[in-house]
């Protein structure tokens, strides 16, 4: 039983995992950029979701549209201001861009917020359930719920919305869709903002389970990552499978040799991986 | 580049220093001005020696702080089992050397991102162990180095004249690689991989060469550095800006370049000195847009803003070096 529960609260976990890391790697599949920025994206999505609630009584399930259309908004101004200059460049330009751009941000938001932990404490909790012996914190639940939920509406936004089709067609062949009419660069903006959006709705959602700080972002970039790499690059089936992955091996990796160590194991995994199989365990895919 | 330019630039540089050294002799008493020469210095030996790897080969390596707590800790634990000082040293930068090579084979074989990705999660990787591996390293509660039984005045001119020595050594080791076939192959695989590859080129070799000599440096500066300080603790010495500044600094004096990283690493510690000491509280943001700037209005770095000029001509004359080193590399 107890291991039926580590694991249900692994895919808990994971559910939220995978939404964190789907924005970014679609950025990384369709642009070619690691956007060391993505953590600070979560964070300041979880501030809108504080603040929404503190302020305006807006539960923070629900202040996912508003931080979801905020950072979309930030992230393509960024994309479509700055990182298109410099888009054909080499790898290392981009990244150091997104570094230092990380920097600014996540000083500004430090300034403004402070370091100090801050906590959405919900008027009505929804405490738990227990199901055949198994514990379901509910706000967990409902948190993973509608973060695979919003995973599975961009999927259907890139299979079938006539923008989606467009961003699937850039990352194919960036030089064929231009010539089929695409705007590349808009699209770049586009996904760019798409991908700060789910960030920003992750950060909602990660709110009512995780404390909210700045310095919170360096973790989630760090799970962005792992999540990738597990799952392979550019597919939203392998953020999922590779989301789900890390919140069980998290899970078990915790109960085995302690909870500190769970990004650890995380990290060595993630270079294990790129040794081993760099391509993940889904393999290499598009966003079909 | 033609040999006699670039002999005839690091000898230039190095008289520069020698002369700005002889003239800051009667300040180097003054115990803040030595810190910020060591500091400047070990800067100095971070950039170059991540030019090797990430300038001439063009890999993105953010190893630089994996290396340097490695050296930190290394050092560190030798001089506290009784090893000599420089001693310690040296062999931190050997454990350092032996890491990259393993490292090197198991990551070089990844290609942009994964490799950066890879390589800048080593440094968490090694961060975790340290803290965690609490007998051997002391964990979160940091390591006391032995005390040295000299004077604080002796200590500094001490430390300084050692960084500065292990710079000395990092500059010499970019000119060799830039003059030597190794630097040769390195521009080869960072402008085309599989070409450089098919023309004969022992890639894997290269690379791990490469990354070998960009963490050997870095490691005894880590240890120097250790010695330095007294006392050091996990997140200090393994601290992902360590990674990054060196890869800034570089880009700020031109990367790829023998002296560009260098003069980056001067700039630098300047700028950080000068700005940030009196802006504490953004001081992040202000690193973060120097290096957007740099970034828009300088990506070549401030040599390349000399030599851009004359990049044009650079390149064509590159067609007919190409040819005379395969030519002299066959023969030989």
């Amino acid at each position: 039983m107890l291991y039926a529960q580590i694991l249900v609260n692994g895919l808990i976990l994971g559910g939220l995992y995978a939404c964190i890391a789907v924005g970014f790697s679609l950025v990384w599949g369709v642009l070619n950029v690691i956007n060391i920025l993505h953590g600070s994206f979560v964070v300041l999505g979880s501030y809108v979701a504080y603040f929404a609630y503190v302020h305006l009584g807006i539960h923070p399930f629900l202040s996912i549209v508003l931080s979801g259309a905020l950072l979309f908004a930030l992230g393509y101004v960024i994309q479509a201001g700055l990182i298109n200059r410099v888009i054909a460049a080499p790898v290392l330009t981009t990244l150091v861009l997104t570094f230092g751009l990380e920097l600014l941000l996540n000083n500004a938001v430090l300034v403004a917020f402070s370091a100090d932990y801050r906590a959405v404490q919900l008027a009505n909790p929804m405490g738990s359930q227990i199901i055949g012996g198994i514990v379901f914190p509910m706000e967990r639940v409902m948190a993973t719920l509608l973060a695979l939920a919003l995973t599975g509406l961009l999927y259907l936004m890139l299979a079938k919305s006539k923008i989606g089709r467009s961003i699937v067609a850039v990352r194919m062949d960036p030089e064929a869709a231009a010539l089929m009419g695409v705007k590349v660069k808009r699209i770049y903006a586009v996904t760019f903002g798409v991908g700060a959006l789910m960030a920003g709705a992750a950060g909602s959602l990660l709110s009512v389970v995780f404390p909210i700080s700045p310095l919170n972002s360096t973790e989630f970039l760090g799970i962005a990552f792992v999540v990738c790499v597990l799952g392979g690059l550019g597919s939203i089936a392998g953020a999922m499978v590779g989301g789900l992955a890390l919140g069980v091996i998290e899970s078990f990796g915790a109960l085995l040799i302690g909870p500190q160590h769970g990004l650890t194991i995380a990290f060595s995994l993630l270079i294990l991986l790129l040794i081993v199989r760099p391509t993940g365990i889904m393999g290499r895919r598009g966003y079909e | 580049m033609n040999k006699g330019q670039t002999m005839h630039r690091v000898a230039v540089a190095l008289t520069l220093i020698a002369v700005a050294l002889i003239a800051a002799l009667p300040a180097l008493s003054d115990n803040y001005l030595l810190r910020l020469g060591t500091m400047g210095a070990m800067y100095a030996i971070l950039a170059l020696s991540w030019n090797i790897i990430g300038g001439f080969a063009g890999y993105p390596s953010f190893s630089t702080a994996a290396f340097f707590g490695l050296g930190a800790y290394s050092g560190a634990i030798l001089q506290g089992a009784g090893l000599p000082m420089p001693l310690a040293w040296v062999a931190a930068g050997l454990i350092a050397m032996a890491f990259a090579t393993l490292l090197g084979l198991a990551i070089l074989h990844l290609k942009g991102h994964y490799f950066a990705i890879a390589s800048l999660v080593v440094a968490e990787v090694l961060l975790e162990i340290t803290t965690s591996w609490t007998s051997l390293t002391g964990g979160g509660m940091g390591l006391n180095l032995p005390i040295i039984r000299i004077s604080i005045d002796a200590q500094a001119r001490l430390f300084f004249w050692s960084m500065l020595a292990i710079a000395v050594m990092a500059l010499g080791m970019n000119y060799w690689v830039s003059r030597h076939r190794l630097g040769f192959g390195l521009m080869c695989i960072r402008q085309n991989e599989d070409a450089a590859s098919m023309v004969g080129i022992n890639t894997t070799l290269y690379k791990v060469t490469a990354f070998a000599l960009s963490a050997v440096l870095v490691g005894a500066a880590g240890a120097l550095y250790a010695s330095w300080v007294f006392y050091i603790e996990p997140p200090d010495v393994f601290a992902t800006l360590t990674s990054v500044k060196p890869i800034v600094m570089a880009m700020l004096g031109g990367a790829g370049t023998v002296l560009g990283p260098a003069i980056g690493a001067v700039l630098f510690l300047a700028m950080e000195e000068l700005v940030w000491r009196n802006l504490l509280q953004i001081h992040a943001a202000a690193l973060g847009l120097l290096i957007v700037a740099l970034i828009f209005f300088l990506p070549g770095g401030l040599l390349g803003l000399v030599t851009g000029k004359r990049k044009r001509r650079v390149v064509a004359k590159k067609g007919e070096t190409t040819s005379n080193s395969a030519v002299k590399g066959g023969a030989a």
